[in-house]
């Protein structure tokens, strides 16, 4: 079956493809225009030639008579071939990822590359040239930018500025190290006879140093995230890679001047230029990432209004600090870099929770699909003899060099780290840091616009790189996680989220600080203090929205994740024992959840289910609804330390949330609006549902110890009416209702009038509640524990976490204590849960 | 190395603290930094700290160092350097205390008859454990933990956040439900956590 599918995939990809080609190949008999055609920009110039002497375009032509339907494919033209390249690349990524056996092997850039590489056969057997390659204007300006932001935005970002100086060693003295030695030792072979007759000087090697330098990250990390190494070890290899980008470009760029003055002009002075304009244009990239984070910050505090392209602004903005920089010859890479890991904080507690995850999302979507087609088309480049100079020594000497020079560089600068470092890199982590030196797109593009009048050997540059790609991302690719595994690198300690944790770091970081206060030194942690104090003081002032502020402290976001993680599992438990209907139809389908449960637990403790049939427990169900959506911390404050599981665990909470849990009260809303998510309640009006809740729950507490059986209402009483007026609330629910929730005040209504006693089983009273108290946990800024203690008397397994249970005889509900059988049961109770912890 | 033997003889029992805390009286030559001496150095640290000269230190003289009073659990943090009762710190106790931090060393020989290191885990632990439990009865109430929270969190949070968050923070570590955090549940719900990063001090080592 499995093999069924992939082979109608394959073969869907194949028709697409040769569509594509197809029209390609149109096009190339048309226009003319074979060499440079590709992907966007020359596609564009190609468009303004072709459409003049093209009939299918718009009025040029004289008609004799009205055409029906005509063929214009010149005015589609362009994008559409963007657009079915990029469907192509997806299906081939689609296709690499349909065998895990394989994927588990090859990485999957690796498998990508061969795709590419049969792509590229297709184009060579249709067309006999090289009709799409990827040039670098299109790398650097559409495809690199948003792997870039998505790699900065997601950075975690303590982790990162923790261990920012070891990263900023090997980024920028590792990659001139390698950029140096690479170059020089090239060159010192080529002067040794080992290359023939080139024609290039030592300018050239440095520069093709330099290219060779930049040190890819996608193949190394997605093995990492796999294996879950530790967490220095990622850091390191994620932030340097990202880094080393930067460094690299404006490494070349220095040397590609260079190379323009020409070797005689070079003196003393011009390389002390070189070396200034290095520091200044990386250090001016990143400064000017963090003044466009400064701006994102500040504009994300006033988007509420318009929280539909909230998350736009974000990739529009970092895009303009990518081209700002590019514009002021500034590091564009460095910038985009620093724009993503310093906005990430503040965005993420001053826009709404949906918006956050849109844009994580989109994010993801976007460099995921370039990064596809970075690989494609670095496989289909191979598909070109014109970069084909082969040239034995070169090669082997290259992919030679930059394989010792980078574990010389990287065993070197660990070991300088690892003089003051408090918890050394050991030698295994080295030893995959160095091996994790792949090389990947940054290098081709940089090889790819070499300008050939000034290097002669460019094409043999080219292929040289292409090579070293396709060497680092396959061979090393594949060796890199049996190396992983069998040097047993140190994997991340698999560390739950836990309140204890988060509390007692905070402790410890205290701790530290006072200890060093009081020892008198400024250590590690004296940084860390003053920054978070000028942070605190002034940067969340600046930048963040004054409620995001008042919930950003991390305790609290664990504390909020917490409740959202137990409200999902609630929800998966509901949805496996019974239906959590009863929240949008509480009359039958609490009953059936209650009974199912009962069923399950009858056997485990018999006798609370006994009891639970007499006593009216009332709102068991509705605590956990409470804490599933405590709207006060709506952003989630810590996200930077979600790994991308959990993420998807709070996007499906969300969903199953929105989906199960407040359907009843958008029933009579209009379900579409094009500007706006949902409308929040008014907030009297949600105080209101809270205070009638809180009475009806205690008069069914109430009838429920005197032995009164609330009753319950099918029909609309006429005493409804006046109950309702007192509170001021249109009596018919059918009438404009300020909740829109016709359900609700059917329950509320039906829980509080007792007079018609001991028609229903008692258990049905239970559910009105829940569907009275949903909305207003809502609104409600108490925590759940408060509302909501001691009412849950048993739960579902999975519930161990949630702050409601507490049973214990010192719990300070009375509603536990209220009955003298309740009492009887309560040791029960305990055992019970108990049973369900273990 | 006379400037130091002269110091040495102002330290009281010199050679019984080294062993107990591992710290370090001569600098040893590694490779690129050149440390001085912990001891030495701490021993400055506290005359300095002594301001009137009387060989040990007061709460109050704690409370003079500026940085310690922004911190929001600093007052406790300096009631760890007095056992109960005593209203004095000398220089030895102060630097066992400080010995908690120093990081835990795996190339330094483990002398068989020296039970636990001063720093070892479970010390390092203990030292957190007794910052939360004030009353020194061996658990960590509800109320203790809230006053550490409200400490930790100031103003961000409300009273309600604050208590449902301490009751939660219990109920995850509480394995026997008797709605306190004692020394072994607390361990417990720290043993995923790396203390030896997180409660060492890189100048120690």
């Amino acid at each position: 079956m499995a093999f069924l599918q992939q082979f109608a995939l394959l073969l869907a990809l194949l028709i697409i493809f040769s569509t594509s080609c197809k029209t390609a190949m149109l096009e190339v008999d048309s226009a003319e225009v074979g060499l440079n055609y590709s992907l966007k920009s020359s596609a564009t110039e190609n468009i303004s030639t072709s459409t003049n002497d093209s009939t299918g375009g718009h009025g040029s032509s004289t008609i004799t008579t009205l055409p029906i339907v005509i063929w214009k494919w010149h005015h589609v033209e362009t994008p559409y071939l963007v657009a079915l390249w990029i469907l192509t690349c997806w299906l081939c990524k689609l296709v690499a990822e349909l065998n895990h056996n394989i994927t588990s092997v090859i990485p999957e850039s690796g498998l990508l590359i061969m795709m590419g590489f049969i792509l590229g056969g297709i184009v060579w057997g249709a067309d006999k040239a090289q009709t799409f390659k990827l040039i670098p204007v299109n790398f650097f300006y559409y495809l690199l930018p948003q792997i870039v932001l998505d790699a900065s935005y997601c950075m975690p970002n303590k982790l990162f500025f923790s261990n920012l100086g070891a990263i900023l060693v090997h980024a920028v003295i590792g990659t001139c190290w390698n950029a140096g030695t690479v170059g020089i030792a090239l060159w010192g072979c080529y002067e040794g006879g080992a290359m023939g007759n080139l024609n290039i000087g030592l300018l050239q090697f440095l520069l093709f140093g330099a290219l060779m330098s930049a040190v890819d990250p996608v193949a190394v990390i997605a093995v990492f995230e796999e294996v879950h190494v530790n967490e220095v070890l990622y850091i390191l290899v994620f932030g340097e890679s990202l880094l080393n980008d930067g460094v690299t470009v404006v490494l070349y760029n220095v040397f590609d001047a260079f190379v323009s003055l020409g070797g005689p002009k070079i003196n003393a002075a011009e390389i002390i230029k070189g070396i200034i304009s290095f520091f200044v244009v990386s250090f001016g990239g990143s400064f000017l990432g963090v003044v466009f984070a400064v701006l994102i910050s500040m504009l994300t505090r006033v988007t509420k209004n318009v929280q539909v392209i909230e998350a736009g602004f974000i990739i529009v903005l970092g895009y303009l600090s990518y081209l700002t920089a590019e514009m002021l010859s500034l590091s564009a890479i460095l910038s985009i870099t620093f724009c993503g890991v310093c906005c990430q904080k503040y965005i993420t507690a001053n826009m709404d929770e949906k918006s956050v995850t849109t844009l994580r999302y989109v994010l993801k979507v976007m460099a995921n699909g370039s990064e596809t087609m970075i690989f494609v088309f670095l496989g289909l480049s191979a598909i070109d003899q014109n970069i084909w100079v082969w040239n034995t020594g070169f090669i082997l000497l290259t992919i030679l060099f930059i394989v010792i020079f980078r574990f010389m560089g990287v065993f070197f600068l660990n070991w300088l780290l690892n003089q003051s470092r408090l918890i050394p890199i050991d030698l295994t982590d080295q030893f995959v840091m160095g091996y994790g030196g792949l090389r990947g797109a940054v290098a081709y593009g940089l090889a790819a616009s070499l300008d050939e009048k000034k290097i002669p050997e460019k094409n043999l540059m080219l292929g040289t790189t292409l090579i070293v790609v396709y060497f680092t991302v396959i061979l090393q690719g594949i060796t890199m996680k049996p190396l992983v595994q069998w040097l047993k690198v140190k994997k991340a300690t698999q560390s739950d989220l836990t309140l204890n944790g988060k509390m007692n770091n905070r402790v410890f970081e205290h701790v530290l600080t006072a200890m060093e206060d009081i020892c008198g030194r400024m250590g590690d942690n004296w940084w860390t203090r003053h920054w978070n104090y000028f942070e605190d003081k002034y940067v969340c002032w600046l930048l963040m929205t004054s409620d995001a502020r008042k919930h950003k402290d991390p305790i609290f976001g664990v504390f909020h994740k917490l409740n959202l993680e137990d409200a999902k599992k609630y929800v998966n438990e509901g949805e496996s024992k019974g239906s959590l209907a009863f929240i949008r139809n509480y009359d039958n389908a609490s009953v059936d959840f209650k009974k199912q449960l009962a069923l399950e637990y009858a056997d485990i403790m018999p006798d609370i289910m006994n009891d639970m049939s007499e006593y009216d427990f009332g709102i068991d169900n509705v605590p956990v609804t409470s804490v599933m959506k405590n709207p006060l911390p709506s952003v989630s404050l810590n996200v930077h330390e979600l790994d991308r599981k959990s993420m998807l665990n709070d996007l499906s909470a969300h969903h199953l949330l929105d989906q199960h849990l407040y359907k009843s009260r958008r029933d009579n809303r209009p379900t579409y609006s094009r500007s706006h998510y949902n409308t929040s309640e008014n907030p009297d009006e949600m105080q209101e549902i809270f205070q009638r809740t809180m009475r009806s729950r205690l008069e069914s507490f109430k009838s429920a110890k005197m032995g009164v059986n609330p009753a319950k209402k099918l029909s609309k009483h006429p005493k409804k009416d006046s109950t309702h007026k007192p509170n001021g609330k249109p009596a018919d629910p059918h009438r404009t209702h300020p909740y829109g929730d016709e359900d609700f005040e059917f329950s509320a209504d039906s829980a509080s009038s007792s007079e018609i006693a001991g028609h229903f089983p008692r258990r049905n009273t239970n559910a009105p509640g829940a569907g009275v108290d949903n909305p207003t946990a809502n609104n409600m800024a108490v925590a759940p524990s408060q509302t909501a203690q001691g009412r849950l008397p048993w739960t579902p397994t999975n519930l161990r976490h949630l702050a409601p249970l507490r049973m214990s005889t010192r719990s300070t509900d009375s509603f536990a204590m209220a009955d003298a059988s309740v009492d009887d049961e309560a040791p029960e109770e305990k055992s019970g849960s108990h049973h369900t912890r273990l | 190395m006379g400037s130091t033997n002269s110091t040495l003889l102002k330290i009281p029992n010199v050679e019984v603290l080294m062993q107990e805390t591992g710290l370090k009286l001569v600098a040893e030559e590694n490779c690129l930094n050149v440390s001085p001496a912990h001891i030495i150095r701490l021993h400055d640290r506290f005359k300095a700290l002594d301001k009137e000269g009387r060989g040990h230190l007061c709460p109050h003289d704690f409370g003079a160092i500026k940085e310690l009073a922004m911190n929001p659990i600093g007052d406790r943090i300096i009631g760890a350097f007095f056992s109960p009762g005593k209203e004095t710190v000398d220089f030895h106790t102060f630097v066992k205390i400080l010995a908690h931090f120093r990081p835990v060393d795996k190339d330094r020989p483990k002398e068989p008859n020296s039970p636990e290191p001063i720093n070892s885990r479970s010390n390092k632990l203990k030292f957190a454990f007794q910052l939360y439990d004030q009353d020194k009865d061996g658990k960590i109430s509800r109320d203790e933990l809230l006053q550490v929270l409200r400490a930790m969190l100031g103003m961000q949070v409300t009273d309600e956040q604050l208590e449902s968050i301490a009751d939660r923070t219990i109920q995850e570590a509480d394995l026997d439900r008797d709605d306190t955090i004692s020394f072994e549940e607390f361990r417990k719900s720290l043993e995923k956590i790396n203390i030896d990063h997180k409660m060492s001090i890189r100048f120690l080592r």
